[in-house]
């Protein structure tokens, strides 16, 4: 109940904070527009041209939307509000969950805007195919939410915006986000180390009616291992400091 | 002061706490009872913040041990036990200050009611501004507003006053007052020996990470608040002056003499009495720095 309230007041923080809303709401949108918009009726490595630009797109706002969220951490330490928070009965996992839930929160509302222009230019799916991709897109952003809080615990908050715009950027394009990048080699076989390339392939592999492969539930559940505990690390040497 | 029960008290045992190289806290110790106010006072880096920080489970002690009416302070922390005004700390943006004290009472298991919190830290006439729109004494008081509404047990306050005005000051204290009042716990740092003697049932005088003096303030005024003679007064010994009556410590330096006084008054008479020569005589009253040094030089002494 009381947490609750306290998740209530961190969820307005979220959307009163507009260059948040800005970068993971508009910039995903208005780029899909621009360049599917023009494209509506052609095709890509046999899927619709604007599905396909969709998936990377809902990708990259996404994984921008649960990033952000957990390095907003870096303003509240720089201000002192963890420290704040640390003399007050709320357990440290429920800050980190709320920072999480706020993220989602985000991705959601960035998806549900990608999803309706996409309508509007064409893209046609089964209602089982849009729940396929955004159960699998939830799964994958779980890697990309712990790296925020753990972002939020190494950065300061005026290293935040290059660090966040050049990895998710970064993440995004190896990941195919912005179109395909390579169709096999030793190249394809790296790039598949990484969660952003399942997270754009979310919404290819629900074409098929099906979910992702063995190895992209591997690879997601590793890098939220891996994350987490990089993380908790971050997290220990952060509060020993100070 | 008669201590019943230890579990019902707030008991600091032999706290010790070193960065680096600088021994920020030597073995502090000390008990106080439910429901009184104890001033910690001293100079700047005299290991107040650090105290405060073991106290309520910020810093984690190299030795010793807190127990706050029988808990830990982590476990104090986790029931709610404490409200907390450390001495830095900004708030965060994109709420108004009621909503963000709303925030904190929801942390508690038995908060006060924000508008209260709100009229007793003087936090109501902008309650509905933004937080980032706040001047630095409008901060402290929302961040005073935070730690009251938290209505715990025992309320922490780490030099609170310190971005206020005079006046800001004056209400800061009055609204500790009624809020001590009510049978809370409260334990403030301070450098100014005015507001700890104001304000406090008890001083605990703290320098160089030890505890140097503890008591009523009436007795620590005593032992701090001397004054200090300057005049030029040639050939005559330091342990002559020594000897005059209020004097606790004589200095030279050329036919300057610089005599730490307890009782300036005395001294004075003494002085005229038996050193018609002197002249270009000075009086004022001794910074608490110089009062604090000189305990812990006589602590470090007994070393």
């Amino acid at each position: 109940m009381t947490q609750l309230t306290y998740l209530r007041y961190e969820v307005i923080r979220t959307y009163r904070n507009r260059r948040f809303l800005l970068f993971s709401l508009a910039f995903p949108l208005i780029l899909f527009l621009a360049v599917a918009g023009p494209h509506k009726n052609q095709s890509i490595l046999g899927i619709s041209f604007p599905l396909y630009y969709m998936t990377g797109m809902v990708a990259w706002g996404t994984m921008v939307a649960v990033i952000s969220s957990g390095a907003r951490i870096s303003s509240e330490r720089q201000v002192g509000w963890t420290r704040q928070l640390r003399i007050t009965p709320l357990p440290t996992w429920s800050y980190f969950a709320a920072k999480i839930f706020c993220g989602y929160l985000m991705a959601i509302l960035s998806m549900l805007v990608i999803f309706i222009a996409g309508s509007f230019v064409g893209v046609h799916l089964t209602l089982s195919q849009w729940f396929v991709m955004v159960g699998l897109l939830l799964v994958g952003l779980i890697p990309f939410s712990v790296l925020g809080i753990m972002f939020g615990h190494l950065l300061t908050p005026d290293s935040l915006g290059p660090a966040i715009g050049g990895t998710t950027s970064l993440l995004a394009l190896l990941g195919g986000a912005y179109g395909p990048l390579v169709n096999g080699g030793a190249f394809l076989a790296v790039v598949k180390c990484l969660p952003s390339y399942w997270l754009v392939l979310a919404g290819k592999t629900a074409l098929g009616g099906g979910g992702w492969p063995l190895e992209a539930w591997i690879v997601i559940a590793a890098w939220t291992v891996v994350s987490s505990a990089l993380a908790v690390r971050v997290y220990q040497r952060d509060t020993r400091k100070i | 002061m008669a201590l019943t029960n230890g579990t019902h008290n707030i008991v600091v045992s032999n706290l010790t706490k070193t960065f680096g190289k600088v021994r920020a806290v030597r073995g502090i110790n000390f008990e106080m009872e439910r429901g009184t106010t104890v001033a910690l006072l001293g100079p700047n880096g005299a290991g107040k913040s650090t105290t405060i920080d073991m106290m309520i489970g910020l810093t984690t002690p190299d030795d010793g041990s807190v127990s706050l009416f029988g808990n830990t302070p982590a476990e104090a922390v986790r029931k709610g036990l404490i409200g907390a005004m450390t001495q830095t700390g900004s708030l965060i943006d994109y709420l108004n200050v009621r909503e963000l004290v709303s925030m904190m009472a929801a942390l508690y298991p038995s908060p006060l009611d924000v508008e209260e919190a709100l009229r007793i830290s003087g936090a109501e006439a902008f309650a509905d501004r933004m937080t980032r729109k706040l001047s630095g004494g409008e901060t402290q008081r929302v961040r005073f507003a935070m730690a009251l509404v938290a209505d715990a047990e025992l309320l922490v306050l780490d030099e609170p006053t310190v971005a206020l005005d005079v006046e800001g000051r004056r209400d800061f204290w009055t609204a500790m007052r009624a809020f001590a009042a009510r049978g809370k716990t409260v334990v403030f740092a301070t450098h100014y020996l005015e507001e700890a003697d104001a304000y406090a049932d008890r001083i605990v005088v703290i320098a160089h990470g030890r505890i140097v003096a503890d008591g009523a303030p009436t007795e620590i005024k005593a032992t701090v608040g001397g004054r200090i003679v300057r005049a030029t007064l040639p050939s005559v010994a330091l342990d002559e002056l020594r000897t005059l009556s209020g004097v606790t410590n004589a200095e030279r330096r050329g036919d300057a003499v610089t005599l730490n006084c307890s009782d300036s008054d005395a001294t004075l008479r003494a002085l005229f009495a038996q050193y018609p020569i002197v002249r270009d005589i000075e009086v004022r009253g001794a910074g608490l720095e110089e009062a604090f040094l000189e305990l812990t030089e006589e602590e470090d002494e007994g070393d």
